[in-house]
């Protein structure tokens, strides 16, 4: 467990001092600067003409929106697109950010002196991984908490189930981590990048494939969804946040990036909880058989 | 006593390339020990399946009296990797704090451990500098603190003074004879043979992983060959006599007129005078007894030389 944290605080001294913690900040603050200004504006322009009530299309709702009604779907919206970026950042970041650190490591011959220290090898990939969990978890708490205090100073908007949408939000960029930390144990830092896209890039288009599936009444389409949904959860884990964490107005939306024709089923967070664990495995067993 | 290393028939396959076909061999407790062998011998591949960094495909062996790869082992083993990449935005200090943590030692005892290292390998000026900032013999002036961390009582350095100036060369080979005195072992891997010479108490030559020959360097259990310069009459007479000292042979250089040359190899350098004594007796005329020693080097392209002809 020492070792464990050690290697853990290894991989934070790393991050700050390689300035990825700077970085980080930087352009997560100007991601903010840039969402809060343009939530004020359209807040701004939302209360000098009501009348935006035009851009909602018919038949949605089943009551005529009023125009508060409208003015508050607006706002969600744009909290909803705030949250949905800070969501692809994150698991850009998941991906991204530990992408080397084992592969890298091992080809530089890094890695030598400390597998031969009295510590076993689970402990260095189990430090590596929690030293980035944290980091990207405090990344998602940064930029999702700047969000949702701006819509909620700005705007007065109180976004639904925050706690639990920003835990599904993690838990999907927890799985994106643990298969970039995976990978890095036995591929090339380039093979490792371009699976861990990829398999992002399948799970996304396996969810429209799904969504358009439903909508359009298409059984087979829907299961393609469902499936890559099982192979690689991520979209299913974004989606079921965006759907907790949004008015029962904005759902009937039925079709934007997050909202759902067809809600993934919770039992998809347990699903994920032991994909997290899967995978963390076999990146375990992967290095404890490898020739370093 | 059990041996600081015990190996039998350790091998390496990787798909079709056979890195190391059968290394046998084993290093006794405070002995500091040379592994040489021209570039591609399987020496590093060696080092990594001892040190548990590559699983060997056959054979089998101990560490300090523990299965190879066995963790526990290892908190007592030190390791200067071959081509040391270190995590160069740390400091010196933070370097081998990190290091010291993961061998299991903490707090007080583990800085002043620190302390002393920084001290020892001339880096004390610079142990709050990134290792980054390091030139390539203070990189491995701080490898080699990083292996004697857990005061160790087996230590693998391999090519330790690759890049080493002179001074720094020197240090390493009192690093090296102080441990010896402490009664731990040393596994040096070396192409530096006059370093190896000077240091080693027992050498190997390996080729494709197989140990061709082991020789210790204290005792001169090669023997000595010796070149005997004398008196060209009776010198026929003597050759029966000189058997009792060795196998006699005609030196093929022309000797000087009237003289004889006669190449010997004694068993050992101390009968020496004693053959000395018995020509004399004989009555011959001695004009020169040569000991030739022969360096390491020459010793290397022997050994080797043949079996790359061979």
């Amino acid at each position: 467990m020492n070792s464990v944290l050690t290697i853990a605080l290894l991989t934070l001294q790393e991050a700050r001092r390689r300035r990825v913690v700077l970085a980080g900040l930087i352009f997560g603050i100007g991601f903010l600067t840039v969402f809060v200004i343009g939530f004020g504006l359209i807040y701004r322009d939302l209360q000098l003409a009501p009348a935006a009530r035009s851009f909602i299309p018919p038949g949605v709702g089943r009551n005529p929106a009023t125009s508060a009604q409208t003015q508050a779907i607006f706002l969600e919206f744009v909290a909803m697109a705030g949250l949905y970026a800070v969501n692809f950042l994150t698991v850009m970041m998941a991906v991204l950010t530990p992408i080397d650190t084992l592969s890298g490591e091992i080809q530089s011959g890094a890695i030598q002196s400390l597998v031969t220290k009295p510590a076993r090898r689970h402990a260095i990939v189990l430090g590596k991984w929690l030293g980035f969990w944290s980091l990207i978890a405090a990344y998602l708490l940064m930029m999702a908490g700047g969000v949702l205090l701006a819509v909620k100073l700005i705007g007065g908007l109180n976004v639904a189930n925050v706690p639990l949408g920003i835990a599904l939000m993690l838990l999907e960029a927890t799985a994106m981590l643990s298969l970039s930390i995976a990978g890095g144990t036995r591929l090339s830092t380039l093979a490792n990048g371009v699976m861990g896209f990829g398999m992002f890039g399948m799970a996304f288009i396996g969810g429209w494939i799904e969504q358009i599936g439903t909508l359009v009444g298409n059984a087979t389409a829907e299961n393609v969804g469902v499936v890559t949904s099982l192979l690689v959860p991520s979209e299913a884990m974004w989606r079921l946040a965006a759907y907790n964490m949004q008015s029962p107005l904005l759902r009937e939306l039925s079709f934007t990036p997050f909202t759902s024709a067809s809600v993934p089923s919770s039992a998809m967070i347990f699903w994920t909880l032991g994909y997290v664990g899967v995978v963390i495995a076999i990146g375990l067993r992967g290095f404890a058989r490898r020739d370093l | 006593m059990t041996h600081a290393i015990a190996v039998r028939g350790l091998r390496k396959q990787y798909g079709e390339k056979l890195a190391v076909s059968d290394l046998t061999l084993t290093v006794g407790q405070g002995e500091v020990f040379g592994f040489l062998g021209p570039n591609g011998a399987g020496k590093t591949t060696s080092v990594k399946m001892l040190l548990g960094l590559v699983a060997p495909s056959a054979g089998s062996g101990e560490l300090l009296g523990r299965p190879l790869g066995d963790v526990n082992a290892r908190a007592k083993v030190g390791f200067l990797p071959e081509h040391f990449r270190f995590h160069d935005w740390l400091t010196g200090r933070e370097f081998l704090l990190i290091h010291g943590r993961l061998y299991g030692l903490r707090g007080a005892a583990l800085e002043h451990r620190i302390d002393a290292l920084l001290e020892r390998v001339d880096l004390a000026d610079s142990g709050n500098r990134m290792v980054r900032t390091y030139s390539k013999g203070m990189t491995q002036r701080i490898g080699m603190a990083q292996a004697l961390l857990n005061q160790p009582r087996l230590v693998f350095l391999d090519e330790p003074t690759s890049g080493l100036d002179p001074l720094g060369r020197l240090l390493v080979r009192d690093l090296i004879a102080e441990l010896r005195a402490n009664g731990a072992s040393v596994f040096l891997n070396s192409h530096l043979l006059s370093e190896v010479e000077v240091t080693c108490d027992r050498v190997a030559f390996v080729k494709q992983g197989v140990v061709v020959r082991e020789m210790s360097l204290h005792e001169s259990v090669q023997g000595a060959d010796v070149t005997l310069t004398i008196g060209a009459d009776g010198a026929d007479a003597l050759r029966a006599g000189l058997a009792q000292f060795g196998a006699a042979q005609s030196n093929p250089a022309l000797p000087a007129p009237g003289t004889a040359r006669i190449d010997l190899h004694v068993s050992d350098e101390s009968r020496v005078p004693e053959l000395a004594r018995w020509l004399v007796g004989q009555g011959a005329d001695v004009y020169g007894i040569e000991i030739h020693r022969r360096s390491l080097e020459a010793l290397f392209l022997d050994v080797l030389g043949e079996e790359r002809t061979g």
